[in-house]
C-alpha cells in the first residue's frame, strides 16, 4: 500500500517537473494564435511547423545556433586542456607553494563572477574582442572547479605508472599526453559536459558582451526576441525548443558523467 | 610524486595565466574602480575617472533603489533556498526508498530542468504565468481560487519567480542528497530499529545529523547562486512590477551596462560579494555551534 502511494506521488511529481516541457514543444507546434486562447490548450488542434520556419528564415536564428555551438566547442576543449595540465601538475608535481596556491584558488570560487565583469568588458574592449567570440571564449579558457575535478582524479593515479614511463624515457609532456589525459577520460568527459552546458546557457556574460544580434548566442537571442514578441507564446516556445534540444541530447547521452561531476564536486577532501 | 619543478611551472602556466588576467585582475581592478566616478565619460578616456573614497558606498546607503534591490534579493534568497532545500531532501529520500521501483528514471525526470537553458524555461514560465492564458491560472480555476496576475501584481511577482526556481534546481541538490543518503551505514537504521525507533525518530536522529555536512555544502553553494538571481527577472518581469523583482546583480547590470556608471556598478558587485561571504562563514559558523553542542 505504501509502495503504491508513493509511486503514484512520484508520478504525479514527475508528470508535473515535465508539464512546462510537454508544453512548451506542444506550443510551438501550433499556430499563430493558438496557444493563446481560454481555457488553455495543452496540445496543437493540427500541427505545424511554420514557428520553426520562421525562426529560421526570417529571424536568422540558425545563426544564433552556429554562435552558440562555436562558443561552446572552443571553451570546452581549450579549458579541457588547461584545466588537464594544472590539475594534473597539482596533483602530481611537488613544488614550492603548491598547497597554498590551490587553497588560494579554492577560496576564490566564492567570489561572485559579476564582480569581473565591469574591469573583464573594459579589458576586452581595449583589445577590440567585444562583440567577438572571442570575448566568450577567453574568460572561459580555464576555471578553478575544472582544475579542481581533475586534480581530485588524477591524485589517484599511481606513482609508479608515471616512474615506469619516465624510466623508458618519456618527457613530462609525453606522460601527460599519452598517459595521464587517456586515464583521466572519465572526468574529462564529465568536464566537458559541465563546461559545454555551462556555456550554452550562460546568459549575463553573454548579453554583456556580444552587443551585436548577429552574434548572439541563443539565449541572447531568445531573450532579444522575447522583446518584441511578448504575444507569441507558439513563436517563443519554437525558439525554447531549440535551445533546448542540443543541450538535452548532450545530457541523455552522457548522463552518468554528468551525475558523477555533481557527486565529486561534492565530496569534501 | 615527481620534484621538477620547471615542468610543473609548464603545466601550470596556461590556466593560471589565463585566471590571474581574467579573474583575478579583474577582481582587483573592480575594487580600485568601485572607489571612483568612473562613467561613461571615462569610457572613451579613462583619464577623465577620479578617485572619490568611500562616495559609491555611501551613496549606496542612501540609494533607496538599491536597497529594494537588496530586500528583494535576500527576500528571494530567504523563502527560495530553504523551500529548494527541503523539496530537494524530500524528493532524495524518496527515491532512496527501498520501494520505489525505476529509481534512475525518476531521477531522470527531476534533473531535466536543471540542464535546460534557463532563459528558455523562464521564457516557458511566462506564458505559463499569463494571467488570462496562463495554465497555471487555469487550474486555480478548477479547484476554484480566483486567477492571480502573477507577475503583474507585486505581491505575486517575487512568489512566482521563487516557485519557477525551486522547480528549476532542486533536482541539483536532490542528487548531491541522494549521495549524501548512501553514506550513511545501514546499521545504524537497522539498530534504531530494534531499539524500536519510529520512522520520524530515525529521520530526526540518524538522517539528519548524518547528512549534516552534506547539508552545510547544500546550503552554501544555494545561497551562493541564488544571491545571483538575475534572468529570471530579467525575462519574466524586467524587475517590476514596482520594482518588487528588482535584484542587486540586475541592479549592478543596470548601473553598469546601460548607463555606464560603472564606479557605482563595481560598488554595487562587491556589497554583493560581501553578503555572500557573509552568508557563507554564518552558514559554516552555525554548522560548527551544531556540532559542538
Amino acid at each position: 500500500m505504501k509502495k503504491i502511494t508513493l509511486h503514484i506521488f512520484l508520478i504525479i511529481a514527475g508528470l508535473l517537473t515535465l508539464a512546462p516541457f510537454i508544453w512548451m514543444v506542444s506550443a510551438s507546434l501550433m499556430n499563430d494564435g493558438h496557444a493563446s486562447v481560454y481555457p488553455p490548450r495543452f496540445f496543437p488542434d493540427e500541427v505545424t511547423f511554420i514557428q520553426f520556419e520562421r525562426l529560421f528564415s526570417r529571424l536568422s536564428v540558425s545563426r544564433n545556433l552556429l554562435n552558440s555551438l562555436i562558443v561552446s566547442f572552443l571553451v570546452t576543449f581549450i579549458s579541457l586542456i588547461f584545466n588537464s595540465m594544472a590539475g594534473y601538475a597539482f596533483a602530481k608535481y611537488r613544488f614550492a607553494g603548491r598547497d597554498k596556491l590551490f587553497s588560494l584558488l579554492l577560496s576564490s570560487m566564492i567570489i561572485p563572477a559579476q564582480v569581473t565583469m565591469l574591469p573583464l568588458f573594459l579589458m576586452l574592449k581595449s583589445f577590440g574582442f567585444i562583440n567577438t567570440y572571442l570575448a566568450i571564449i577567453i574568460p572561459g579558457m580555464a576555471n578553478i572547479f575544472g582544475i579542481f575535478l581533475i586534480k581530485q582524479y588524477a591524485m589517484s593515479i599511481p606513482d609508479s605508472i608515471i616512474e615506469s614511463a619516465r624510466m623508458d624515457g618519456a618527457s613530462d609532456f609525453q606522460i601527460y599526453w599519452k598517459i595521464i589525459l587517456p586515464l583521466c577520460t572519465p572526468i574529462l568527459v564529465t568536464l566537458a559536459i559541465f563546461t559545454f552546458m555551462g556555456t550554452w546557457n550562460d546568459f549575463l556574460w553573454p548579453l554583456i558582451a556580444l552587443t551585436d544580434s548577429s552574434m548572439y548566442t541563443l539565449p541572447v537571442a531568445l531573450a532579444n526576441l522575447m522583446g518584441e514578441h511578448t504575444k507569441d507564446p507558439e513563436l517563443m516556445m519554437a525558439g525554447s525548443v531549440i535551445t533546448i534540444i542540443p543541450i538535452i541530447i548532450v545530457f541523455l547521452a552522457l548522463q552518468k558523467y554528468y551525475i558523477k561531476g555533481i557527486m565529486m564536486g561534492s565530496v569534501k577532501e | 610524486m615527481q620534484n621538477k619543478t620547471i615542468s610543473a611551472y609548464f603545466f601550470l602556466a596556461p590556466a593560471l595565466m589565463a585566471i590571474f588576467v581574467f579573474f583575478f585582475i579583474p577582481v582587483i581592478a573592480a575594487f580600485i574602480i568601485s572607489f571612483t566616478d568612473f562613467d561613461i565619460y571615462s569610457l572613451s578616456n579613462y583619464g577623465n575617472a577620479r578617485f572619490v573614497g568611500f562616495d559609491n558606498y555611501l551613496r549606496l546607503f542612501y540609494d533607496p533603489l538599491f536597497w529594494t534591490a537588496l530586500q528583494n534579493t535576500f527576500y528571494f534568497v530567504i523563502v527560495s533556498a530553504p523551500l529548494s532545500i527541503m523539496v530537494s531532501l524530500t524528493a532524495a529520500i524518496m527515491l532512496n526508498s527501498k520501494l520505489v521501483k525505476f529509481k534512475s528514471l525518476f531521477r531522470l525526470n527531476f534533473f531535466i530542468p536543471v540542464i535546460t537553458t534557463l532563459i528558455a524555461v523562464a521564457i516557458v514560465w511566462r506564458f505559463i504565468y499569463h494571467p488570462k492564458f496562463g495554465f497555471l491560472n487555469y487550474a486555480l480555476e478548477l479547484v476554484g481560487i480566483e486567477s492571480i496576475d502573477w507577475l503583474g501584481d507585486p505581491n505575486f511577482s517575487m512568489p512566482a519567480i521563487i516557485i519557477m526556481s525551486v522547480w528549476k534546481n532542486f533536482g541539483y541538490n536532490m542528487i548531491i542528497f541522494i549521495a549524501g543518503l548512501q553514506n550513511i551505514p545501514e546499521y545504524l537504521y537497522e539498530a534504531a530499529e530494534i531499539e524500536g525507533a519510529t520512522g520520524f525518530q530515525k529521520f530526526k536522529f540518524i538522517t539528519i545529523p548524518m547528512l549534516a555536512p552534506t547539508t552545510l555544502f547544500v546550503g552554501i553553494i544555494t545561497m551562493i547562486g541564488y544571491f545571483q538571481l538575475f534572468a529570471e527577472p530579467y525575462i519574466m518581469t524586467q524587475g517590476g512590477p514596482l520594482n518588487s523583482t528588482l535584484s542587486i546583480v540586475q541592479y549592478m547590470y543596470q548601473e553598469g551596462f546601460r548607463w555606464w556608471n560603472m564606479g557605482y556598478s563595481a560598488a554595487i558587485a562587491f556589497v554583493l560579494f560581501a553578503v555572500i561571504m557573509i552568508g557563507t562563514v554564518i552558514q559554516m559558523k552555525i554548522q560548527k555551534m551544531r556540532m559542538f553542542n
